[in-house]
């Protein structure tokens, strides 16, 4: 077994956090509230209870107010995901010109449906709505960095995805 | 060459930065601003403009500043609405990453005109990148002593901070973003009040687009009066067009309000007509939220004339024969394009998207997706298409904000203009699957109807 890595921010990371909170008047520390899960999410992968639980503690609020939020924001995940999420948007314009498509090439070459995570752990994809990129579809990011990648085809989804096996 | 106003220097190698975008003249405004006008002269310069709110509803935004309560003692906010989510929707996004002084600069002067000392941008979540690009651009223009205390030593101070979201449309609407802003859930508020007496922190504050915010500065450069020079009656200035779908040159445009919508679609400064050869069939002309007009309706108006890119124009008609400008996402399908399919898309979204807190549209937009679904899908009734018209409009008007209308006009305009396509679907199931209606006779000439006077 792995030991269960303790939930604290790294003494950069708790910078952060104070810079954070300082952008707000007194007693408003809350709004810091989805800045912060952002910092956690790319600091521990995802957001579990502990992680949550922490961000509340940080914030001197409940941990209930913490729960709602992340639950409410499709970037927030409650569970774990591939090392790589590729988020391929599949609104309308996108479409329009041929998202559908890239969505199908992705379950066919990584071998798992939307939301599974192939057995190395690396990759999972998932279909998400407009990514205010439409002239550019289709499109997908990859977080926690949201690196884009536009105008996809098969050749240069199968480049994406030899490179970043490769990186590992 | 039309007028550029936003984009006239993103070519400039470097305009992102602070020393280039100072040279290409940036900051001028702040300058002018601070050192020779009042907040008042501003807000006038604005209001002269007839700049009009450019997120999407095109409410004059000098009125909407003078709206402003200004109790004593209390802060004052200025909020840029950054969240950019409307589908067909990506100009702000374009103009972030490529000038994101030119916000800044707005900021400021709009800051300026509304007392506001401490600003947000509200950046949707997925704009990291974005984000960024603004934190840079803020410290460079804090550096060089255009934020912060005593700006330029007239005494004004100002904060401009960078918040992210989440991930959700709905906090593109004002009263979302300002909730999600104080880091709860993006649940719109019931209006009245609205933001401009308790917004946010209960404290008068003003939402506008980015867009809106950017064009303050030649605003405040040139004067109001000349702005109002530029477009066409009520829709004056430049508009940045987010062109996407079927087209030979998808990309971000800005025009002169009044250009006509066939020169935008067709000519090769715009977007370059329609890709691979194909005809025109729909267009969606102000991101997904508007209704969906047909090539015909979309290029002409029912007196004959050509339909222009303005407010007023492409509202023409109402709603039988018209649309609305909005976010100007435009969103071009050629003859290969299913209306069916893409009216399905659409109402997933706004049912994926809806915050649940009405039941017309929590219920409204799930039962509307599933019922295209089953239509698209070769399981539709007749009745199902009078159904969705019913149930659209059951949650047209009856929702706390405008989300629930947007989720019911595609659906509804859908209907309106191509239910030959949607029978087609019912009676065809099987070819449906895989094929569509073509362009069938929506390009076809329209008559004209003489016009009483
Ligand atoms: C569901 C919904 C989504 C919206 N999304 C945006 C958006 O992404 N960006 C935006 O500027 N306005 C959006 N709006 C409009 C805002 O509520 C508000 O009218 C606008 O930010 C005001 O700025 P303006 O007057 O400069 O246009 C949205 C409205 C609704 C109802
Ligand atoms: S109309 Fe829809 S999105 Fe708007 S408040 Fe009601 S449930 Fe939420
Ligand atoms: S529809 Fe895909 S980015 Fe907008």
């Amino acid at each position: 077994m792995l030991a269960v890595k303790e939930i604290k921010f790294s003494a950069e990371a708790l910078k952060k956090v104070d810079e954070i909170v300082a952008r707000y008047p007194e007693g408003r520390q809350k709004s810091a509230l989805l800045p912060l899960l952002h910092l956690a999410q790319a600091e521990f992968g995802w957001c579990s209870t502990e992680v949550m639980d922490y961000v509340a503690s940080l914030l001197n609020i409940n941990p209930i107010e913490v729960y709602e939020v992340a639950s409410f924001y499709t970037m927030y995940h409650l569970k774990p995901s591939g090392k790589y999420v590729l988020e391929v948007c599949r609104t309308g314009p996108c479409c329009l010109v041929g998202a559908e498509k890239i969505l199908s090439i992705l379950e066919r070459k990584l071998g798992v449906k939307e939301g599974e995570v192939t057995p190395d752990g690396l990759f999972s994809f998932k279909g998400v709505e407009c990514l205010a990129a439409c002239g550019y579809g289709p499109v997908l990011q990859i977080g926690p960095e949201y690196t884009f990648y536009e105008n996809l085809t098969e050749e240069s989804v199968d480049e994406l995805l030899t490179q970043l096996k490769n990186k590992n | 060459m039309a007028q550029k106003i936003l984009l006239k220097n993103i070519n400039v190698p470097g305009i992102n930065t602070f020393e280039v975008y100072r040279q290409y003249g940036g900051y001028a405004a702040v300058e002018k601003a601070l050192k020779t006008m009042s907040a008042d002269d501003v807000v006038e310069e604005v209001k002269k403009s007839g700049l009009r709110g450019r997120g999407g509803a095109g409410f004059p935004t000098g009125m909407k500043w003078s709206f402003l309560a200004k109790p004593e003692g209390v802060p004052r906010y200025l909020v840029c609405n950054a969240d950019e989510s409307e589908p067909g929707t990506f100009k702000d996004r374009y103009l972030m990453t490529h000038t994101p002084h030119t916000l800044i600069e707005g900021m400021i002067v709009s800051s300026f005109a509304l007392g506001a000392n401490t600003s947000y941008i509200y950046v949707r979540g997925e704009m990291m990148p974005q984000i960024r690009i603004l934190e840079k651009a803020i410290a460079e223009a804090k550096n060089a002593g255009f934020l912060g205390k005593n700006i330029l030593g007239t005494g004004y101070d100002l904060e401009i901070y960078v918040q992210p979201g989440g991930g959700a449309y709905i906090c593109g609407e004002e009263t979302a973003l300002l909730e999600s802003l104080e880091g709860k859930r993006g649940n719109p508020r019931i209006k009245p009040p609205f933001p401009a007496i308790a917004g946010l922190y209960g404290c008068p504050t003003v939402v506008n687009n980015v867009e809106s915010i950017a064009a303050v500065s030649w605003i405040v450069n040139n004067g109001g009066d000349e702005y109002a020079k530029i477009g066409i009656g009520r829709s004056t200035g430049t508009k940045l067009i987010s062109a996407s779908g079927n087209i030979n040159k998808p990309g971000v445009y800005e025009i002169e309000l009044g250009l006509s919508v066939e020169e935008f679609i067709y000519s090769d400064e715009y977007c370059g007509g329609i890709a691979n050869g194909k005809r025109l069939k729909a267009v969606v002309a102000g991101g997904s939220s508007v209704p969906i007009l047909p090539a015909n309706l979309i290029l002409k108006l029912s007196n004959g004339q050509p339909r222009l890119m303005s407010y007023e124009s492409l509202a023409e008609g109402g709603f039988a024969t018209g649309t609305m400008l909005g976010s100007g996402g435009f969103i071009v399908m050629d003859e290969d394009a299913c209306i069916v399919r893409n009216t399905w898309n659409f109402s997933r979204f706004y049912h994926h998207e809806s915050c649940g807190q009405c039941s017309p549209c929590r219920e409204g937009t799930g039962w509307m997706e599933k019922v295209l679904h089953r239509i698209e899908y070769g399981h539709g009734k007749m009745s199902d298409i009078d159904l969705l018209v019913d149930v659209s409009k059951k949650i047209e008007g009856n929702t706390i904000c405008p989300l629930g209308d947007a989720a019911a006009w595609p659906v509804a305009s859908a209907i309106r203009h191509f239910r030959d396509e949607f029978e087609w679907h019912v009676n065809n199931p099987q070819a449906a699957m895989d094929g569509n209606y073509g362009l069938a006779n929506y390009a076809d000439p329209i008559p004209v109807v003489e016009e009483a006077n």
